[in-house]
């Protein structure tokens, strides 16, 4: 019942997208996120299209799953259209009722927020895609190593990223199966009232925080057991080394950048 | 309670990368109280089976049919089917939460619909049933009992729901052996009172001596039927479902490889132990 969660998960693959280097990947990810507020034109915007498109073509993770992860954050997009489009003020007057007025301008407006939207739910889909939790933790450690220097614990947010990160689909699993034991006891979660339903989750929520307790504790005395203590001299058994398709990656987002910034 | 299963299929995570066939086309029927074994290695698709049947998994293929009602049917009443089928899951101590055995127990009567009088006495039968004092326990915290102790409250808990067909999910893994005779001996007596029985298990030992009929599951089909003589004599096709023989089987199996004449069909302590008093009896 919980298992068709598609947004944030990691398709395994070895295509150059995979390959790339986490840290370059998870900046050019970010680098595009930001470059979309700065376009202009639509040919700006079919540019950045143009380059996602063929991102997934080479990933080749199946359009189908981008579509889903899109289709899951429809209702912010809608939103998002009818807001400006109510909201935006124009000249052009498009559409008039009572107290509504609806301007071209205000639909153009509403138009480029939704394509925003969707393109950088494709950016990030497409990171999360093709690059998986542990790589991303990797990643942002290492990026972020510079700041230990004034004592920010680097290293402990990281492990505390990942580990999080590892559990969620135990959590889940768990869930499921705490689930299914109280709807063998008759509680019913897919119908009756709200409040009747919000009942229901309480034998699902006690054990399941007592387990995740119970794990935390066998896991922290389980790395201290292999000896955990810290990043002190901890030693990768990846090394991040950017390689050739991770020039050519980034040549490519700078020439994005450049297009735009010659204000397209 | 007879059940009955007609070709059923279920795939999880359809249409993902992810795609897992749990089960292939597996039938088979189960007489009215009859106690069945289920084996499989992991993965074969066992536990699937048994939630399938439970109706706690949605979007299967095929047919199952409870005293002959067609369960598969989506318009028919889940409560109903809440009534018949009790399920004990694997460890089934995580399913505790309330502030007292007593209430933990009562949960699931209560959630049936059953009158306050009545939940009293199921919660004092099924907690006698499991040899847990209800004077001395009823009021304590199931979180402050020991692992033996909770795995009594939970399988009491349903137990006093007072199902027809009951369901476990390998009820037995992680007790010590003396807490696993006794399960087994409880579950005996409860299919003597006319509750019919699945019980998946990796304990050959305990299958052979408690069950009348066993179901092997492979990679998600149903592998071999039959009674326990007949399951745990052939070996070579246990083998191929990686399973091993009980201890009595394997035993029997070196004697007659070093020329004792045993039976094929010798699963159980008892008559193995019988044989060879007679036997050694014979040589004097």
């Amino acid at each position: 019942m919980m298992q068709n969660i598609t947004i944030g998960q990691y398709f395994p693959g070895n295509s150059f997208v995979h390959r790339l280097d986490a840290r370059l990947k998870l900046i050019l990810a970010i680098a595009l996120i930001i470059l979309i507020f700065f376009i202009k034109t639509v040919w700006g915007y079919l540019s950045i299209a143009g380059l996602l498109f063929i991102i997934i073509v080479c990933s080749r993770v199946s359009f189908k799953f981008v579509f889903k992860s899109v289709k899951s954050m429809w209702l912010v997009i809608v939103i998002a259209f009818v807001l400006n489009a109510f909201f935006v003020k124009g000249n052009t007057v498009l559409f008039e009722w009572e107290f509504i007025h609806i301007y071209t301008e205000s639909i153009l407006r509403a138009t480029e927020m939704a394509v925003r939207l969707v393109l950088l739910v494709l950016i990030s889909t497409m990171l999360t895609f093709t690059t998986s939790a542990k790589e991303i933790t990797d990643a942002i450690e290492s990026l972020f190593k510079p700041l230990g220097k004034i004592k920010f614990p680097v290293h402990e947010m990281a492990l505390m990223m990942s580990i999080a990160l590892r559990f969620i689909p135990t959590l889940i699993e768990e869930t499921d199966r705490i689930m299914k034991a109280q709807m063998a006891r008759g509680a019913s979660f897919d119908s009756g009232s709200l409040i009747a339903r919000m009942k229901d989750m309480l034998p699902v929520l006690i054990p399941l925080f007592i387990s995740a307790f119970k794990r935390a504790e066998e896991l922290a005395l389980a790395m201290e057991a292999r000896c955990y203590h810290g990043g002190e001299n901890r030693t990768k058994l990846k090394v991040f080394k950017l390689c050739r398709i991770d020039y050519i990656a980034m040549i490519v987002i700078a020439a994005e950048i450049l297009f735009i910034a010659f204000g397209y | 309670m007879s059940i009955k299963v007609e070709h059923l299929s279920y795939t999880y995570m359809k249409g993902t990368p992810f795609e897992h066939k749990a089960l292939d086309d597996v039938s088979f029927e189960i007489k009215d109280h009859e106690f069945i074994g289920v084996v499989g290695h992991t993965g074969s698709g066992k536990s699937t089976l048994m939630q399938i049947i439970s109706g706690l998994i949605k979007g299967y293929e095929g047919k199952v049919y409870i005293n002959g009602v067609d369960f598969s049917d989506k318009k028919q009443d889940k409560k109903a089917l809440r009534r018949l089928v009790g399920v004990v899951f694997q460890y089934p101590e995580y399913q505790l939460f309330e502030e007292s055995v007593e209430k933990d127990i009562a949960y699931g009567p209560l959630k049936l619909g059953v009158e306050q009088k009545e939940i009293e006495r199921r919660v004092k039968a099924a907690m006698d049933l499991v040899e847990l004092d209800y004077d001395l326990f009823r009021d304590k915290s199931p979180f402050s009992l020991s692992g033996g102790q909770k795995r009594k409250v939970a399988i009491a808990g349903v137990l006093a729901m007072e199902p027809q067909i009951l369901i476990m999910d390998e009820p037995i893994a992680g007790l010590d052996p003396m807490g696993r005779e006794n399960f087994m001996r409880l579950t005996k007596s409860l299919n003597e009172c006319g509750i019919t029985i699945l019980m998946v298990s990796h304990n050959m030992d305990n299958l052979a001596e408690y069950t009348q009929k066993v179901i092997v599951m492979n990679n998600g089909r149903l592998f071999m039927e039959g009674t326990p003589e007949e399951i745990f004599s052939d070996y070579d096709k246990l083998k191929q479902a990686s399973l091993e023989l009980p201890e009595v089987a394997r035993f029997a199996k070196l004697l007659r490889k070093n020329g004792l004449n045993i039976p094929e069909g010798v699963i159980q302590y008892e008559q193995i132990k019988k044989f060879l008093i007679e036997k050694l009896r014979g040589k004097k």
